[in-house]
This record gives structure tokens, C-alpha cells and sequence, in this order.
């Protein structure tokens, strides 16, 4: 079983996977193949969810956004409870079990009883295809972006069944919402990545990692308006708050959760949070080039390259819901109709073209730096061009009103009084 | 596949219990999907018969019951109740009082536009953030009322014929501060939500009430001066010597929800004004005339209004030569603002529905009295 082993140096923390190959190593001398097989599912499942995801989604998912929020609206978020409140999530979660899970009598209680637990296991899934650093990856399954999209949609059908359920009429208007959105936003957010797919010639999340390590620069450079669109979309079928639509919580109460309480709501929102993580975790790993930063990772370990972009990701969808209003949900689909999807398929187009061009050049190194370069342009060019063409101007709205010095009756605008 | 899909409207009680209603209020809405078709108002759900208890009660007793209607603009409820007191028995205050009530009215309206805004920002779906930011400051002003007054919400501070205490030595360098602070919050809202194209889209254009809309329904505030109509009572017909102060009205473009955030954004701005001008022109002398506390006007009837933060603000009293009033009347500006919101809902969404709401600022307290 040498494809294990990968160095002998287990002790070497650059590569945590040094570490489980030694221990399966071991194993694989005494122990079955079959045993060893489940052993490596169980050795990534523990290292990868239980010592990163579910910390990530307790301290920086719900005490570092909670904590960063409170900061953002001038007050100081949770700090009572251990240390600067660190164990704020720990208690929260343990009222939420003590809680009593009520169920509405009209309620199709099978539905609702299951819609909780299936929308936590894509979560759960989802991680086993993002490489933490060069070998640590617990599937490097060659088509993982596939895998990742298709199982990053599978929470909305949880979604529609907590909102059908429940036998609320704001949930059904979550879930009918939430349902029409990732209808929506789904082909545009495919398109965008099939841009970055076009540009490594990959399918593949470890390859991709590899592309930007080979040519020194990220997709990002030379994929910014794909970047800009996948986050976009990424924050409406997720639920965050600019386009929180399907939980609007002044509109809906609170969309498919109203009629949730104790650990069942407690799942949704815990699983919202690491959605939301897996999607950092994904746009790093697509667009900023995982684990890789320009030959530092040679020094610091890759996976901690990697914890730190996705962080960094996290705090941005951190930022849009401290900072800006909803929108309407028939303003959304127009959004996504009239802007992102047109623009998905310049992208393509451009970089399709860019491909063709460069395969002539037999790949050179120096061409996609240029490609960049004009993409940068190019994208800010398409979206004001593509932004007028749709027949928005940038109107100057007044933001001040009129002043008049004596009362009276109507002053039509326009009008000096 | 022989039909086609039936759908047809459901009723959605928004309220009394939503996060968005600012109360127990509840709009009976007939929804086509999203489409609001049509939505009717239920109220009285905080209805508390002020008015015939107030017919049983001195007229001094009354001031802490005015506290209670509009419990986010409690100064000027009893501004408007003592003018009204002192209008039917003829009660002339003193300039010092005059002017310390000037002061109190617009300190009020700043905390209950921060309010207004603060909730409106949230009703459109900006987490929390608006709010929290338009609370610090009103808290600034809350604490003045608390050092003045003794309360922060319900302040009971006008009495008939003046104010209940003298100002106290912290009181200036406590409204001076407030005074520096409000400039930079506005342009700090202003930069946060006035130009913000989320919120542009979700408030242009949503609940647009015309000036014939509006003056039909007698509305008055904000709501009036968003659909471009300069009516203001401290200009139309002042009082407390609002004649000697340098203001303007803002009004509105197209009567939108977004026009009356601004209107309210820029009041403020006025109310900063007005401050410093009755801070600066302080008069000395006696801050109250003194009055019998079993006060019986003589026989006869007055109305008296001022510019309230949501508008028009009128009390209503009949005397009988009793130490009672015969009959207690509130004009209020919230209930008589609500009776546009039909028109301004149907044909819209959900989601714009709540915003017209938010716009409107209403306060339940108010409005079932």
C-alpha cells in the first residue's frame, strides 16, 4: 500500500497527511485491507469536521460573527461567558437541547422531524472533497467540483420540507422563496465556475490547487468578475443577509424556521454557518489557490494558508450582513436573470477564447499574466457596459431634500420656492 | 397535463405578534403569492380608554397619561396637552419656560427620529445595524431627559404653565455634547443607507402617496412633507415662540418611502439648528407661572397642536368649570397617518408592505390610546 505513504517523515506538520499515512501504514501491516480503508474515512472525517469544521463553526462561525457583528453596530457582542465569552456557542447550544422541540399539531411531523438531519449531512459532506494542503484531502475524487456542487444543493430540498411542514403560511413563503431563488441563481453560479474550469483545464479541486501553484497566480486575477458573480450567488442560495429572502426575518418572522425551536432550529442555524464555511472553504480553494501562497507554503503549512484564507472569505460574508439591506425577492431574480447570467456567459466566452489563444502558445507562462491583466479591464468594462445596455444609469438619487423656508401648500418638483 | 394549476389568494395576518408590526398592530393581508390584493388594519389591540379616564382626573393628573400615548415622543405629548390646558384658561408662560420646552420638544424629536430611521433601516432588511448605530445617540438624549426630568421614556417633565424643575447645571454641556455628535451621525446614516443601492431599490418608488392622496387623508409629519407639501405646524401656526428660530422644512420629491427617510434624515438637521438657537438664546427669569393645582378653566372649549415627530399632535379639551376636563380629545398623528396605508400597500409585495409600514413610523401606544 505504498500510495499512502507519502513521506517518511511522519512528524513533518507542514502536511498533515504525512501523519495519517504513517498511521495507516502501520495499520495496513496488521490490519485487512477493508478496515484500513473505513480507518482513513474515519481518521479524515475526525481530523477534517470534528477538529476544524465544528470548531470554525462554533468560535469563528457563531462567536467570531456574532462578536464581530456587535462590533459593527457598536456594542460588544458576547463576553460573559469564559474567557471574552469564547464559550458563548458551548452554552448556547446547551440551552438549545434543553429546549423543548415543540411541534405544531398541524404539522407533518415525519417531514419536519427528518428536514433538520438531512440538511446538516451535505454539510458534513461537503468537506471531504476540499484539499487542506498538498495530501490532505480525504476523497481526491477527479471530479470534485462536480461532487461539491451537487451536494451543496442538496439542503434546499431540507429547506422545502421544513417550510412545506410546518403548515405555516411564512414558512410555506420561505420555502416557496427559497426554492424559485436557487432555481435562479443555480445557472449562474455553474457558468461562472465553468470559467475557472475553462482557464485550469481541471475538474478537480486538487488540480486546480496545482495550476495556481504551477503558474504562480490565482484564478482570481484572471477570473475577478467570476469571483464577484460565485460570491453573489453563493450569499442568495446560502441565505445571507443581503439576500436573506427565504428567513427575511422583518418580512417572514423567520421564512421555514418560524414554527422550528430548540436543537432542531438549532441544527438549521448551526448548518447555516457551516455552509457558508464550506463555501469559503470552496471559493479558496477555486479561486485564491488553496493551500498554495506563492512558494510561503514551503514554510508554513499549507493547511494554515488554507484556515486563513477561508476565514478571511468567511469575514466578508460576515460584513455584508452587518452592513446591508435586503432586497426584494422579484428584484433578486431580475438580479440574477438580466445581470449574472449574461454576465456568466461573457465570462465564459472571454475565456474560452483566452483558452484558445493560449493552447496556440503552447501554454506559455508569461500569456496568462497578461490574460489577467486585460480581464481585470475587461470585467469592469462588461459590467458598466452590460449595466447600461440593461437601462440602469447611475442617476443621481438626492439624497437631501428640498427646503423650503415657508409653509404652505404642494411645490411641485423642480419648483423654487 | 389537461388543467392548468389553480391558485388563488390566502389571508396573511401580518401581526399583532411579528417582528415587524412596531407594536400589536396586525394588517389583515389577501395575498396572491407575493402580491399584496388587499390589506385591512386591525387595531386596538393596547387600547387603554385614556380619554374617558382622563375625564375623571385633574388636569395636572392628566400630564402623566399624555406620557403614555406616544411613548417614544413623551414631550411633546405633554407639550401639546399643557398648550391645550393653557390655552382654555388662558395661561401665559415665561420665556424661559417657553424656551427650555423648545428645547425638550426638539430633543424629542431627535430620540424619535433616531427611532423612526433606526427601525425603518431594519424593516428593510439592514441587520440590526442602523439601529444599534441610531440608538447610541439616542441614548445620549435620554440621558439628558433622565437628569432633567427624572425619567427617560415616559419624562412627565411640562407642567400647565411652564416646566417642572429648573434646568440643572449639567444640563448644557450635556445637550452641547449631543449637539456636536448629531452631525456626524447623520452623515454617517446618510452614508451608510442613503446611498446605498440596495436600499434605494427597496424604498424608491415603494408606497408612493401623491399630495392629493395625502392631504385627503389628512395626513401630516413626514408622511406630508415626503409627498412634497411644506406644511409644518411650528411654521403654519407656531407656538412655544417657534417664530423666532431660523428652520426650514424639508420636503420630498415623489412621496415615496425613500423621500420620507430623507425628510426625517434632514429634521433632524433642522432640530440640531433649533437647539443651538434655544441653547444660545437662553432667557433667564422664572421657568413656570405658578398655577392652583385644582385648575378650573372657566367654561368653554380648546384645541391646541403642535408638529409632534409624526406629525400633527392635537389635544382637545371641553371645560365645565370642573377641576376635570368635560371632554379629552387626542388628534393622533400616527392613527390618522395609518389611514393611507391601504392605499399604499395594495398592489405591492410582502416585503414592500412591511417597508410602507416601517415609513410610516407608527406607535401603537398612539394609535388604540
Amino acid at each position: 500500500m505504498t500510495p499512502f505513504l507519502t513521506s517518511d517523515r511522519w512528524y513533518d506538520i507542514r502536511d498533515l497527511g504525512n501523519l495519517s499515512s504513517a498511521i495507516l501504514e502501520a495499520l495496513d501491516k496488521v490490519l485487512p485491507f477493508e478496515v484500513v480503508y473505513i480507518l482513513a474515512a474515519v481518521i479524515g472525517f475526525v481530523a477534517s469536521f470534528l477538529l476544524f469544521v465544528l470548531p470554525s463553526q462554533l468560535f469563528v462561525g457563531v462567536y467570531g460573527e456574532r462578536r464581530l457583528i456587535g462590533r459593527m453596530q457598536s456594542r460588544l457582542g458576547p463576553n460573559r461567558v469564559g474567557p471574552f465569552g469564547l464559550l458563548q456557542p458551548i452554552a448556547d447550544a446547551i440551552k438549545l437541547i434543553q429546549k423543548e422541540a415543540l411541534t405544531p399539531t398541524q404539522a407533518d411531523r415525519a417531514v419536519m422531524y427528518v428536514a433538520p438531519i438531512l440538511f446538516v449531512m451535505p454539510a458534513v459532506l461537503l468537506w471531504a472533497v476540499i484539499p487542506f494542503g498538498e495530501h490532505m484531502v480525504i476523497a481526491d475524487i477527479p471530479v470534485s467540483l462536480m461532487y461539491f456542487l451537487a451536494v451543496s444543493s442538496l439542503p434546499v430540498i431540507a429547506t422545502f420540507m421544513a417550510g412545506w411542514s410546518a403548515n405555516n403560511k411564512y414558512s410555506l413563503f420561505g420555502a416557496m422563496r427559497i426554492v424559485s431563488m436557487v432555481i435562479s441563481y443555480e445557472s449562474p453560479l455553474v457558468l461562472t465556475l465553468l470559467g475557472a474550469v475553462v482557464l485550469t483545464g481541471t475538474i478537480s479541486l486538487s488540480g486546480m490547487v496545482a495550476w495556481a501553484d504551477e503558474f504562480n497566480i490565482w484564478v482570481v486575477f484572471v477570473q475577478p468578475l467570476a469571483l464577484v458573480i460565485y460570491f453573489i450567488c453563493v450569499s442568495a442560495e446560502l441565505n445571507r443577509t443581503p439576500v436573506d429572502i427565504a428567513e427575511a426575518e422583518s418580512e417572514i418572522v423567520a421564512g421555514y424556521l418560524t414554527e422550528y425551536s430548540g436543537m432542531k432550529w438549532g441544527l438549521f442555524y448551526g448548518m447555516d454557518i457551516g455552509y457558508a464555511l464550506a463555501a469559503s472553504g470552496f471559493i479558496t480553494t477555486v479561486f485564491l489557490g488553496g493551500w498554495t501562497f506563492f512558494g510561503l507554503e514551503a514554510w508554513i503549512p499549507g493547511w494554515l494558508i488554507f484556515i486563513a484564507k477561508t476565514y478571511l472569505i468567511y469575514f466578508l460574508f460576515i460584513w455584508t450582513r452587518g452592513t446591508l439591506p435586503r432586497l426584494r425577492a422579484d428584484q433578486l431574480m431580475a438580479f440574477a436573470w438580466k445581470f449574472l447570467l449574461p454576465l456568466g456567459v461573457f465570462n465564459l466566452l472571454i475565456v474560452s477564447t483566452e483558452r484558445m489563444l493560449w493552447f496556440e502558445q503552447d501554454y506559455a507562462k508569461g500569456l496568462v499574466y497578461v490574460f489577467a491583466a486585460v480581464n481585470i479591464a475587461l470585467s469592469a468594462v462588461l459590467v458598466y457596459v452590460w449595466a447600461r445596455f440593461n437601462g440602469y444609469r447611475p442617476e443621481r438619487t438626492p439624497t437631501r431634500p428640498r427646503l423650503v423656508k415657508q409653509a404652505g401648500g404642494y411645490i411641485p418638483v423642480g419648483e423654487r420656492s | 397535463m389537461s388543467g392548468v394549476i389553480k391558485s388563488e389568494p390566502f389571508v396573511i395576518n401580518i401581526g399583532p405578534q411579528h417582528p415587524s408590526t412596531h407594536g400589536v398592530f396586525r394588517i389583515k393581508a389577501t395575498v396572491d403569492g407575493e402580491k399584496v390584493i388587499d390589506a385591512e388594519m386591525v387595531m386596538g389591540y393596547l387600547h387603554r380608554s385614556m380619554e374617558k379616564l382622563a375625564e375623571e382626573r385633574t388636569y395636572t393628573q392628566n400630564i402623566p397619561f399624555t406620557d403614555r400615548t406616544d411613548y417614544l415622543s413623551s414631550m411633546s405629548n405633554n407639550l401639546g396637552y399643557c398648550l391645550a390646558v393653557e390655552k382654555l384658561a388662558g395661561i401665559e408662560v415665561p420665556p424661559r419656560g417657553n424656551a427650555i420646552r423648545v428645547i425638550m420638544a426638539e430633543l424629542q424629536r431627535l430620540a424619535s427620529h433616531c427611532m423612526a430611521v433606526g427601525a425603518f433601516a431594519n424593516d428593510t432588511g439592514a441587520w440590526q445595524t442602523p439601529v444599534m448605530w441610531a440608538f447610541r445617540e439616542r441614548e445620549k438624549i435620554l440621558d439628558i431627559f433622565e437628569v432633567t426630568s427624572g425619567a427617560r421614556l415616559t419624562c412627565n417633565y411640562m407642567r400647565i404653565g411652564g416646566v417642572a424643575f429648573d434646568l440643572r447645571p449639567e444640563f448644557e454641556p450635556m445637550v452641547r455634547r449631543v449637539l456636536r455628535d448629531f452631525p456626524p451621525f447623520i452623515d454617517e446614516m446618510e452614508g451608510l443607507l442613503s446611498g446605498n443601492e440596495i436600499f434605494i431599490a427597496r424604498t424608491k418608488g415603494v408606497g408612493v402617496l401623491t399630495p392629493e392622496m395625502a392631504t385627503n387623508a389628512s395626513l401630516s409629519g413626514p408622511m406630508l412633507r415626503g409627498s412634497g407639501i411644506a406644511w409644518d405646524i411650528r411654521k403654519a401656526d407656531p407656538y412655544c415662540g417657534y417664530e423666532q428660530y431660523d428652520f426650514d422644512i424639508p420636503i420630498g420629491y415623489n412621496g415615496d418611502s425613500y423621500d420620507r427617510f430623507i425628510v426625517r434624515l434632514e429634521e433632524m438637521r433642522q432640530s440640531v439648528r433649533i437647539i443651538q438657537q434655544a441653547l444660545d438664546g437662553l432667557p433667564g427669569g422664572p421657568f413656570r407661572t405658578e398655577v392652583p393645582l385644582a385648575l378650573r378653566p372657566p367654561k368653554g372649549e380648546a384645541y391646541a397642536r403642535i408638529e409632534s415627530p409624526r406629525g400633527e399632535l392635537g389635544y382637545y379639551l371641553v371645560s365645565d368649570e370642573g377641576p376635570s376636563p368635560y371632554r379629552f380629545h387626542i388628534r393622533p398623528p400616527s392613527f390618522i397617518n395609518l389611514s393611507a396605508l391601504k392605499e399604499m400597500t395594495v398592489g405591492g409585495t410582502v416585503a414592500d408592505a412591511i417597508v410602507v409600514l416601517g415609513s410610516i413610523d407608527i406607535v401603537v401606544g398612539e394609535i388604540d390610546r
